[in-house]
């Protein structure tokens, strides 16, 4: 940022920097992991069809303990972490999370709890207050199973309501997020008014982003582009008629742009996850990225992980990049886009993200939007050429570990 | 915008979080999935704001701590910005 004006003895203009900092960001000199995501459990009770956990999630390890999760948010917290996700699976699942809470408040972290909502009730609301808590996201979980229910009837709104109302009764902001696909992204309108009779402040309508099992489902999540258009249609008058009352953040899906997103503001520069067996992740994805020899909070320190591991240091900077990244103006803003999609798309983690169209491979994004306008139009005309695939363990135990389904 | 009266009390606003960084040498402001790393201007007028003082006051408190008048147009301008940013919200 620009450097302040002084006006007087060492008061600045405030106006002149302030904004969101830009940690530096070079391959010698890492800025700290801003903003930690401890993914706490892999156990969650729905079996969303557009989940981004691993394939395989049932093959990977023990659970950390409460202890190991502390000494992460200690060592994390003394290199400058600040921003605290706690997610999963579904992080109430864990029955010591009021513990975990309570210990990063006590470091100093700003606090979110990312959950579907099963399993607060009043009496673990209040403990998770008392224990620090910041902030709530509460996600709509809907299967297509759900989703009929999620509009027509009524036990997923009812219980959705509750918890949304614990969510105010306690102070919290009232912030909704909805991940959209081609099952829902019609009943945005819906959604929507949904949204507002539940108090909602914030809404997060998040298109499914393709790993996981959303990867494994793509043909079935990908809207067409008339879906997309309609939902941006549907939210605008939304947002016409509520006004300021509610922020609506709408999240278009990469597939139907011609430029990257810059993932993680480029891997290794602010974001670190740990999942729940303690394998540390550059982003929420890339265990799926071979060759990546990807440390263990049960091995090392977080500042070894960080600063030191392979893993971390291999996508800092701007060596690993292969043309059109390597010598494109546009290379410091986007880093290339996301590794797990150049993966996912093109067989390899240094490509240029596909979605980019000046990468070669770009034609496959567009062919997959393609594919997925005719499946689409078929399975209007009652034809499924294959089935979803639900999250689940037992599928999930077949998965061979470390090698996802690969779909081209 | 800088009709905010001197008697309006500014506080860090519902969900947000002000805190002194040492990592980052700099207060920050957090909010969920979010981070504002403030310059030192801005730390030492958003960390008076705690909804007791006035505007009156906290432009006469830094006026004294840095050794210089006439800051209210510039302390004004700021607390409108952050207003308008929902970093501030007004007190009664």
């Amino acid at each position: 940022m620009s450097s302040a004006t002084p006006v007087g003895h060492g008061l600045a203009a405030p106006n002149a920097a302030v904004g969101m900092s830009q940690p530096p960001r070079s391959a010698s000199a890492p800025g700290p992991p801003l903003w930690l995501l401890l993914e706490l459990t892999y156990r969650c009770p729905l079996h969303c069809v557009f989940c981004y956990n691993p394939t395989d999630f049932a093959n990977t390890g023990q659970e950390l303990g409460t202890g190991d999760w502390i000494r992460v948010l200690r060592q994390a917290r003394a290199l400058g972490a600040v921003q605290l996700g706690l997610s999963g699976g579904e992080p109430l699942a864990r029955e010591d999370l009021e513990p975990i809470v309570a210990q990063a408040h006590t470091l100093g972290f700003y606090i979110n709890l990312i959950t579907s909502g099963i399993g607060m009730t009043e009496a673990r609301i209040r403990a998770l207050k008392a224990a620090g808590l910041d902030h709530i996201q509460l996600s709509f979980q809907d299967s297509t199973r759900e989703l009929n229910d999620f509009l027509s009837s009524t036990r997923t709104f009812e219980l959705k309501s509750q918890v949304a109302g614990l969510i105010r009764q306690h102070g919290y902001p009232m912030v909704l997020n909805v991940v959209l696909h081609r099952l829902n992204i019609d009943h945005v309108g819906e959604i929507l008014e949904m949204a507002e009779a539940m108090g909602a402040q914030y809404v997060e309508l998040a298109n499914t982003q393709y790993y996981g099992w959303a990867w494994l489902n793509r043909e079935h999540l990908l809207p067409s582009r008339a879906q997309l258009e309609r939902a941006e249609a549907a939210t605008r008058r939304f947002r016409e008629r509520v006004g300021n009352r509610m922020q609506i953040y709408f999240v278009v899906p990469d597939y139907f742009e011609t430029r990257p997103k810059a993932c993680m503001s480029g891997l290794g520069s602010v974001f670190l996850a740990v999942a729940p067996d303690g394998t540390a992740l550059p982003c929420h994805a890339a265990r799926m990225l071979p060759g990546l020899q990807l440390p263990n909070v049960r091995d090392s320190d977080i500042r070894a992980i960080w600063y030191d591991s392979p893993a971390f240091n291999r996508f800092r900077g701007e060596a690993w990049m292969k043309e059109p990244c390597r010598s494109c103006p546009e290379r410091a803003r986007d880093f290339g886009g996301c590794r797990c999609q150049a993966y996912l798309l093109t067989g390899d983690a240094d490509n240029a993200d596909p979605v980019c169209d000046l990468s070669p491979y770009h034609h496959r994004v567009t062919e997959a939007v393609a594919r997925a306008e005719q499946t689409a139009a078929a399975a209007t005309g009652g034809v499924r050429e294959q089935a979803l695939v639900f999250r689940d363990h037992r599928i999930s135990i077949a998965v061979v570990p470390g090698d996802p389904v690969r779909r081209r | 915008m800088s009709d905010i009266p001197g008697s309006a009390k500014p506080a860090i606003a519902h969900g947000m979080r002000l805190q002194w960084e040492p990592a980052q040498e700099a207060h920050v402001l957090l909010y969920p999935e979010g981070m504002v790393r403030l310059n030192s201007s801005a730390g030492a007028i958003l960390s008076r704001c705690d909804g007791v003082r006035t505007l009156a006051d906290i432009v006469t408190d830094l006026e004294r701590t840095y050794s210089i008048a006439g800051l209210t147009g510039d302390v004004t301008a700021f607390v409108a910005l952050a207003l308008d940013k929902h970093w501030l919200e007004l007190r009664q």
